[in-house]
């Protein structure tokens, strides 16, 4: 396997306008000639999917919802970052770039990253005019926020719900699209395979989650913006729902899978409070501009909150990081956590919680001023506590959120399939180890507006204008197959143990050995325990119900059984990373005080998997990344 | 805990549904209704029974996916909540608790719990947007919009499509739905040069798809999980009146 990134010669500054210029058009009449297949109509697939039907493509749209609007993006609640200046606090393309580098512990490509601060105040303006009711200024100007591990005002917000209006933006232009015939909307569709012929991304196989039927589709170009794998860890913040089947179909079918051991944990979220857990709720970041983090200096200090005085609390990220204090970038701020917790310094029944406190906020600005910016969160923190985040300080703890590893794509976000591109969270490209907050949404609309549109024409205008392939060619026949042969394998086995029990099982080995800080030892144990666990699952698993209609249980089977080979391969790429950046902290490697020790001589690179086939090792290919503009340093945020 | 469940179970749109009552024991009063139904559903699939189908997703009401009549309310007895935030602690030990899919003629029954609500999508559909095409805008604050109204389009825009109004209405009518669609775009100064035609065939879709009537009782707006105001039904009504009116007596441009 050949990775080739394709990113552009010249300056920085002059690679993406320089790149668009060069690559080739498709003529206005013949853009209905190409089917393009959109996979996820999250951010980036909404977009993308409006986008491309604007511009004249014949588009096929793919969700296993029951509607677009209901994609996972939804849940963003922060907001979105755009090199804007509106504040005059001195910010400007290059520093949201070199922000968002930093940020990434010098881990993602130069290019990419200077690409997304480009075109983010154009997100800005698109949505804007679509409708989105960001939060303005009493002049009627847009209002800005802060962010982690920025020291200027960029990044916008809509309430608490800034991913719900933004998806819905998207959704309304997709929905436009629609109405006029210009894109095909399939919803309750899950796509299970990918068909390629000759070489090249030729369609998709999906089960219609209603009737179970399964249909094959074709096209000249397939588009994945089927989001993050954060659901391997069985609890995290992503939707119930969310899986990485659709990009590991592609994996097993040629597409590199690059860099999947780097996950985000994300430091406020509400704590764990049972075993019948189904997830996890984050507290929004923004919650860090006004609240102060803090254990007690003592360890098994159970007194509540109020009764500790204040020199016997340890404000640790106010005192580590003087200069970013609360605002430290999120891995940091969940490993200072986690050390706390070590320490026995926990909050809350189960130790495993550290305080987000608004009572400086509070006496200095007034209950109705911290109610008007994050009401809706307390609101949320109330009803899955019962505490009022207004009277006690809330109670947070690190959890799995967002994963920056993804397929692999080049510049053109084209993986390493011909033909097959992926968007959004679901590539790897722009965050490296670590994403800030506010820098997801920027990115899924960045791909779907204003990059896929431009470089799906590189590839499409060679190929031929022919109608895209014939759905009883040979390899949509076997591919097909191999859809029903995993089904029948699944719902035929009638064994004894649940697929939520295995589900929670990877999850634990995963959070215990591949979680917020990773050795050896442990990556191995992972290694040899999730194949053992896969084979419990092929021999005792029991699916109830039938292939031929609505059955959820199955639905869950076919991704919990993608999860247990993706997770392996997590653990195998944390096993190799020898070294600690963003959010990968291997223990051997540290400085005396604990901060992550990074390996810029022997590191430097993208890991790229290539799937090997069944039980074998897979193949590890190195993008290796090179700073022109920038200097690798060590990341501080003291 | 212990509660006892009685269950609509429908195999699917074609066949006839019936109650069927469930043990839930060992529950705590932290679990979201959710997390109650999923440790039924591993109990029923332990012995070899059909788990009860029911929609959901985000669990953190959001993404309006999950969508439950809970003896008889939408969403079941808090306010402002989605069934996903509805908390055991809501009930009490013992209790019998009615669940059911939201019934409407626009939304059938699927399976069980879940309904299909895509007559939400072909409304938005038919003029639930702005036409900005993607590239061709201008600079952001090149529009100045008054907190009021930016705050109020936000108000409408909280709208989470999961379909309790219309579960609510004793006619089933999806008037908050769409005035909230319509009316946050009608709102803002990008969303004037189609406010009418939006109007008009946001409503004409919303008759065809099947809704009934507005009466006017606000058991929508009292059971959206997201309080949207009936306010915002008014607003549809004048604007929907302001471009019957100009579409009846169009003139021409000149």
């Amino acid at each position: 396997m050949i990775l080739d990134s394709k990113i552009p010669s010249g300056p920085l500054e002059k690679k993406w306008d320089k790149h668009v210029m060069d690559g080739k058009l498709v003529n206005p009449a013949n853009k209905r000639k190409y089917e393009v297949i959109v996979v996820g109509t999250g951010l980036a697939g909404a977009s993308a999917a409006a986008t491309l039907a604007e511009l004249g493509y014949s588009v096929n749209a793919f969700t296993f919802h029951d509607s677009p609007r209901r994609a996972h993006s939804i849940a963003a609640q922060g907001g979105i970052n755009a090199a804007k200046n509106y504040q005059n606090d001195g910010d400007s393309v290059y520093r949201l770039f070199y922000d968002t580098v930093k940020g990434g512990d010098f881990r993602s490509r130069e290019a990419n990253v200077y690409r997304l601060a480009q075109v983010s105040a154009n997100i800005i303006d698109q949505c804007v005019a679509l409708g989105v009711p960001f939060a303005r200024e009493y002049g009627g100007l847009l209002a800005n926020r802060s962010f982690g591990g920025a020291q200027v005002s960029r990044t916008f917000y809509a309430r608490g719900q800034t991913g719900q209006q933004l998806l819905l933006g998207a959704y309304s232009g997709l929905s436009r699209q629609v109405g006029l015939g210009n894109v095909r909307m399939n919803a309750n569709h899950e796509m299970l395979e990918l068909v390629l012929i000759d070489g090249h991304a030729r369609g998709i196989i999906t089960r219609n989650v209603i009737t179970g039927a399964i249909e094959r589709h074709s096209a000249h170009a397939v588009v994945l913006a089927t989001g993050g794998y954060g659901n391997v860890f069985y609890l995290s913040t992503n939707a119930l729902n969310s899986n990485v089947t659709a990009a590991w179909r592609a994996h097993r079918k040629g597409a590199a899978f690059a860099n999947p051991c780097y996950t985000q944990i994300h430091p406020t979220c509400i704590p764990v409070s049972g075993e019948y857990q189904s997830k996890l709720t984050l507290m929004s970041e923004s919650l860090r501009n006004d609240g102060r983090i803090w254990a007690p200096k003592k360890k098994g200090d159970n007194r509540p909150a109020d009764q500790i005085p204040e020199d016997e609390r340890d404000y640790y990220l106010e005192r580590k990081y003087p200069s970013f204090g609360n605002l430290a970038p999120r891995d940091i701020s969940s490993r200072a956590a986690k050390e706390a917790c070590d320490e026995g310094r926990g909050v809350g029944e189960t130790g495993l919680g550290v305080y987000l406190d608004f009572k400086d906020a509070i006496a200095r600005l007034g209950e109705s001023a911290i109610r008007e910016r994050y009401g809706n969160l307390f609101d949320i923190y109330h009803e899955i506590t019962g505490e009022r985040a207004y009277q006690q300080p809330m109670r947070i703890y690190p959890a799995v959120h967002y994963t920056m590893g993804g397929l692999w794509v080049d510049y053109n976000l084209m993986s390493s399939i011909p033909g097959c591109f992926v968007l959004g969270e679901a590539n790897f490209s722009d965050h490296g180890a670590n994403r800030l907050g506010a820098s997801a949404l920027m990115q899924g609309l960045a791909d779907g507006y204003f990059v896929l549109p431009y470089t799906i024409p590189h590839y499409l205008a060679d190929v031929p204008r022919d109608p895209a392939p014939p759905t009883d060619h040979p390899e949509f026949v076997k591919a097909e197959e191999d859809v029903a042969n995993r089904t029948n394998a699944l719902l035929s086995n009638n064994g004894k143990q649940t697929v939520r029990s295995f589900h929670k099982r990877l999850g634990k080995i995963m959070w215990d050995k591949c979680g917020m800080a990773r050795n050896r030892s442990g990556l191995e144990e992972a290694i040899k325990l999730i194949p053992e666990l896969r084979q419990e699952f092929d021999e005792d698993v029991c699916v109830p119900g039938t292939a031929d209609n609505l059955n959820q249980s199955l639905e869950i089977a076919g991704r919990v059984s993608d999860f247990f080979e993706l997770g392996e391969l997590m653990c195998r790429d944390a096993l190799a990373r020898e070294e600690s950046c963003g959010g990968h902290f291997r223990e051997e490697h540290q400085y005396p005080d604990g901060e992550a020790k990074r390996d810029d001589e022997n590191c430097a690179h993208v890991a790229a998997w290539e799937w090997k086939g069944k039980g074998e090792a897979p193949a590890l290919h190195k993008e290796t990344l090179e700073y022109d503009a920038v200097k690798m340093v060590t990341r501080s945020y003291k | 805990m212990k509660v006892t469940l009685r269950v609509w179970r429908q195999k699917d749109g074609d066949s006839a549904g019936k109650f069927e009552e469930y043990e839930a024991e060992g529950l705590n009063p932290n679990m979201s209704f959710l997390e109650m139904l999923d440790v039924v559903n591993e109990d029923l699939t332990t012995k070899g029974e059909d788990p009860i189908a029911f929609a959901h997703d985000c669990r953190e009401g959001i993404c309006g996916t999950c969508s439950c009549m809970i003896d008889g309310k939408p969403h079941g007895p808090e306010t402002g909540v989605t069934t996903c935030q509805t908390y055991m602690r809501s009930f009490n030990d013992g209790d019998l608790i009615t669940v059911e899919p939201f019934r409407a003629s626009a939304f059938p029954v699927q399976k069980d719990l879940i309904t299909d609500r895509s007559a939400f999508d072909s409304v938005v559909q038919a003029g639930g947007f702005i036409t900005a095409r993607t590239g061709s805008c201008e600079d952001a604050n090149a529009l100045p919009i008054g907190k009021e109204i930016a705050d109020l389009a936000m108000d409408a825009a909280a709208c989470i499509g999961c379909g309790a109004c219309v579960a609510a209405c004793k006619n089933s009518s999806a008037m908050l739905f769409v005035s909230a669609k319509a009316g946050q775009l009608n709102l803002l100064p990008q969303g004037q040069p189609e406010k009418d035609s939006r109007v008009l065939n946001m409503v004409a879709t919303m008759d065809e798809a099947g809704f009934g009537n507005c009466t006017n009782q606000y058991e929508c707006s009292a059971a959206c999980p997201k309080l949207i105001s009936e306010e915002f039904i008014s607003k549809l009504n004048r604007d929907y009146l302001a471009a019957s009116v100009k579409s009846a007596f169009k003139a021409s441009a000149l």
